[in-house]
């Protein structure tokens, strides 16, 4: 038997192109526009979320029967705001420098809308297992385009990689620079993730044109 | 299960076991940890001071490398001669006043109340380091620092710090090439307490002249700048009386 059936693998593949939270569903774009002026951030951010994710929605799937459907926002709220706050507090005791890095995407991974939209669309009507691979799917497709906008941000709008000069040095006037490229500074500005995202989207849709909404 | 998890007596008491059991949780987190958090922070910030008076781990280039956690507090002892409260003209010696917390103090001289303003000296080969703290406001949240002066106060390192500043962006204030930018800077400006400028268009990208009480600003962090420069001149005019005396004495 293999690992995963086919339906299960599903969970895992379609979010990551066919049904990506960022550009199919529009979920996320808030941290996608924050955060991705450089690759690292784009990779810590995507780990993250796929952390509290997988695990929110686990716990939310246990609770699925007994959560009052009422307050069921405020419930999956809680879930993952003391999933943040915990994980945050172990960091902070134990690898602080780690905590110092992530102390900035805590409040952004607490209102990211992929996560909410999971619980509620997924772990509330479906089993542990699969609600953990949903979750691994959909933070995985998320982290993909955020880490595709993290790329090319760094390398035009700052000419590094994971903070490596490989364009060579703008100051210096070394590598590229020496024929006379410049660094575009409006890349490592926010409006320039959203055109960044809006040409994933372009990209995506023309290659799949079952993608394209009716009007 | 049987229950009918729509009626109203369900939610309440579902929403008061939650919190019970959610409360408990974090508080035992919180409560347990609490002392091995603190004993982290105030280890950085030694980290902090030493690294702002040039005693750290940095290679030739690239990133920021503080003195290792486990000597951390043997160097402080070593370099750091002498730690000062002033409050109003009185000058008092105090081993505690690194662990002093600049946002009560400035909420009490909100209050009315005189202020406490942590002073570290620092000695490193042969000559004399006056390390002053700095808290002040990024785009989003606290910023914070170190400046190292020496006395002719002439910037000789600094150390910034931030909470929650755009990552890429603003948050690169606490980026090798940014910090090292200050040195050589003077907070003077003939006998003005000018600070240092964060400056958008000074055209000296590689920060050659250093009697400009400027040095260049990073690429679409404006607000973040502005915080810093407001933070550096209200720093240091804190501390003016001080330094007039250290001046003085030259």
């Amino acid at each position: 038997m293999a690992l995963l059936s086919k339906k299960d693998t599903s969970l895992i593949l379609d979010p990551l192109a066919d049904n990506n939270p960022i550009t199919i569903q529009v979920l996320g774009i808030c941290s996608a526009l924050a955060i991705t002026a450089e690759l690292k951030a784009s990779i810590v951010m995507a780990l993250s979320v796929m952390f509290v994710l997988g695990m929110g929605n686990v716990v939310i799937s246990l609770m699925r029967n007994i959560i009052p459907s009422k307050i069921r926002i405020i419930v999956q709220l809680v879930v993952v705001a003391a999933l943040v706050i915990m994980v945050d507090q172990v960091l902070k005791a134990f690898a602080y420098e780690l905590s110092k890095t992530l102390s900035v995407f805590v409040g952004l991974i607490i209102t990211n809308c992929i996560i909410m939209g999971r619980f509620e669309a997924f772990a509330l009507a479906n089993g542990p297992w699969r609600s953990f691979l949903d979750g691994i799917g959909n933070s995985a497709g998320y982290g993909l385009i955020l880490i595709i906008i993290g790329f090319f941000r760094e390398l035009l709008g700052s000419g590094t990689l994971l903070g490596f000069k490989v364009l060579g040095d703008p100051i210096e006037k070394t590598g590229l620079y020496a024929i006379g490229y410049e660094n575009n500074g409006f890349m490592l500005l926010s409006p320039m993730a959203l055109i960044v995202v809006g040409l994933i989207i372009w990209v995506q849709r023309s290659r799949n044109k079952a993608l394209i909404e009716e009007n | 299960m049987a229950v009918n998890t729509d009626k109203n007596s369900y939610t309440v008491i579902f929403a008061a076991v939650m919190v019970v059991i959610v409360g408990s949780l974090l508080a035992f987190f919180a409560s347990s940890l609490s002392e091995k958090i603190q004993e982290n922070e105030r280890l950085e910030k030694q980290q902090n001071i030493l690294y702002a008076m040039g005693v750290n781990e940095n290679q030739d280039e690239g990133s920021v490398n503080f003195v290792s956690t486990d000597k951390v507090a043997g160097e402080f002892e070593k370099y750091i001669t002498e730690q000062l409260v002033i409050e109003g003209d009185k000058i008092t010696k105090d081993d505690k006043a690194y662990l002093i917390d600049l946002k009560k103090q400035e909420t009490e001289a909100k209050a009315g109340k005189t202020r406490k303003l942590p002073l570290f000296i620092g000695e490193k080969d042969g000559s004399k380091y006056y390390i002053i703290p700095m808290r002040g406001k990024g785009l989003w949240d606290a910023i914070w620092g170190f400046v190292a002066l020496d006395n002719n106060l002439v910037v000789k390192g600094v150390y910034f710090d931030h909470k929650g500043e755009t990552p890429g962006l603003g948050a690169n204030i606490k980026q090798r090439y940014f910090m090292d930018d200050f040195t050589g800077e003077s907070i003077l400006n003939g006998t003005e307490y000018a600070g240092i400028a964060v400056a958008k268009g000074n055209n000296d990208p590689t920060n050659e002249i250093k009697d400009d009480n400027e040095v260049d600003a990073l690429a679409g962090a404006t607000i973040t700048g502005n915080g810093l420069s407001a933070m550096i001149k209200e720093s240091v005019n804190l501390y003016k009386s001080y330094l007039e005396s250290i001046r003085a004495k030259n």
